[in-house]
């Protein structure tokens, strides 16, 4: 689905990106821990967070992340988007709180991206 | 940034300044080594495993070191990144790998990190991890990505 | 909806049960930052993370969780499955995605056309 579809389906507001709205989105990634993120998610996906910090911005630069989308009506630190804007990676805000965003955007047909490396047991 | 030239591909070094407690900056060398990597035109996979690995370490040393250097070192078989700190260092390694295990404050957390499971990240990702640390000096961390 | 009806639907490893699983879900809450789950979560949610410290089970405590939900078959710390059998709390574990968990709850809970 396009990304203008998104904005829909979340009634999000669109912060930085408004000229990539005609992106194809097919993944989602949802969570507050860029460790977890680094771990899973897979590249040209949505990143789902309540996060709003530069990290959140970076994290989803060095994985080609497509778009954030930041929940619970999170908007972005002055710095974030600064970065956002440099590093080219769009950002919506939403007023729903992540299980509802989620629950939202799989009903229409995002699938999850469980990037598996291998097993993630504990520790090996 | 200096330009990179595709021919070094086989044959680079280049080492960055990390600060430690500087958040503002954190994640800058590893946003540099990525574009690096990609410049040369290196498979996508490998570009990815290298900026995670980078990111993870380049975020401890900021979480919990004074200051710290990241070494890449890109030879015809390997990615090499080298993660050499000036801080507490690791009392316990195996503690500190476990997932979930965390010395994280309120302020690391609240940014995302503190999970414990930056450095089984790279253990996961990277494929030579060597963990050396000594306790009131600092840690050596190098992670090498297969080209071949 | 109870907690026996989506580990059954959805395959969850039980690894706490707390003294029954009969306990009705009323909602959904996802998230990794405990300050953020105590601030806004509901009684009666059944709560998916990622985290596996022992500290989610005291905010599913004091929060009156129905159940907690750890993703990406992440297991719970000892300390963790413990406090959940103290407190009560039952503690699964799902080998999905926080994202395709929280999408498939949300639709057994029926919340499509809100
Ligand atoms: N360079 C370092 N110097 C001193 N201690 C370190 C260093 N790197 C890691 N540690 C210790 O090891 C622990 C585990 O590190 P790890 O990267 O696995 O998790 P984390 O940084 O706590 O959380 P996450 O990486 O998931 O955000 C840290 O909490 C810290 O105590
Ligand atoms: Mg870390």
């Amino acid at each position: 689905m396009k990304l203008r579809e998104v904005k829909e389906i979340l009634d999000a507001e669109v912060i930085i990106g408004d000229d990539k709205l005609d992106m194809e989105v097919k993944t989602a990634f949802g969570a507050d821990l860029m460790s977890d993120v680094l771990a899973f998610a897979k590249a040209g996906g949505l990143l789902l967070t309540g996060l709003t910090n530069e990290q959140v911005i970076r994290t989803a630069d060095i994985l080609d992340i497509a778009a954030i989308i930041m929940v619970r009506g999170k908007r972005p630190t002055a710095e974030s988007m600064a970065l956002a804007r440099d590093l080219d990676i769009p950002i919506l805000t939403t007023k729903y709180i992540l299980f509802e965003t989620a629950g939202r955007l799989y009903t229409k047909g995002i699938v999850g991206c469980l990037d598996k490396v291998d097993a993630p047991s504990g520790h090996n | 940034m200096h330009p990179v030239d595709i021919t070094e591909k086989n044959n680079y070094q280049r080492s960055f300044y990390v600060e430690g407690g500087n958040f503002t900056y954190a994640g800058i060398v590893s946003t540099s080594i990525k574009s690096i990597l990609k410049k040369m035109d290196l498979p996508v996979d490998l570009v990815r495993k290298s900026a995670i690995v980078s990111y993870e370490s380049e975020i401890n040393i900021v979480s919990y070191a004074k200051k710290g250097v990241i070494k890449l070192t890109i030879d015809s078989r390997t990615i090499q990144i080298e993660a050499i700190d000036e801080g507490p260092g690791i009392p316990d390694i195996e503690l500190a790998m476990q997932a979930g295990y965390s010395t994280a404050d309120q302020r690391i957390r609240e940014m995302g990190f503190g999970a414990g499971m930056g450095l089984s990240n790279i253990k996961r990702y990277a494929d030579v991890f060597d963990l050396t640390s000594e306790v009131g000096k600092g840690t050596y961390l190098k992670m090498i990505i297969n080209r071949i | 909806m109870d907690i026996e009806t989506i580990v059954k639907e959805l395959n969850l490893k039980v690894r706490a049960a707390g003294t029954n699983l009969r306990k009705n879900i009323s909602g959904g809450y996802t998230g990794d930052l405990l300050s953020d789950v105590m601030a806004n979560s509901q009684e009666g949610d059944i709560w998916i993370t990622r985290q596996v410290h022992q500290n989610i089970v005291a905010v599913a405590s004091l929060k009156d969780h129905a159940g907690i939900i750890i993703v990406n078959s992440c297991e719970p710390a000892k300390d963790t499955i413990e406090k959940a059998a103290q407190e009560n709390i039952p503690v699964m574990v799902s080998d999905l995605s926080a994202f395709e968990l929280t999408g498939k709850i949300y639709n057994l809970l029926g919340k499509k056309d809100r």
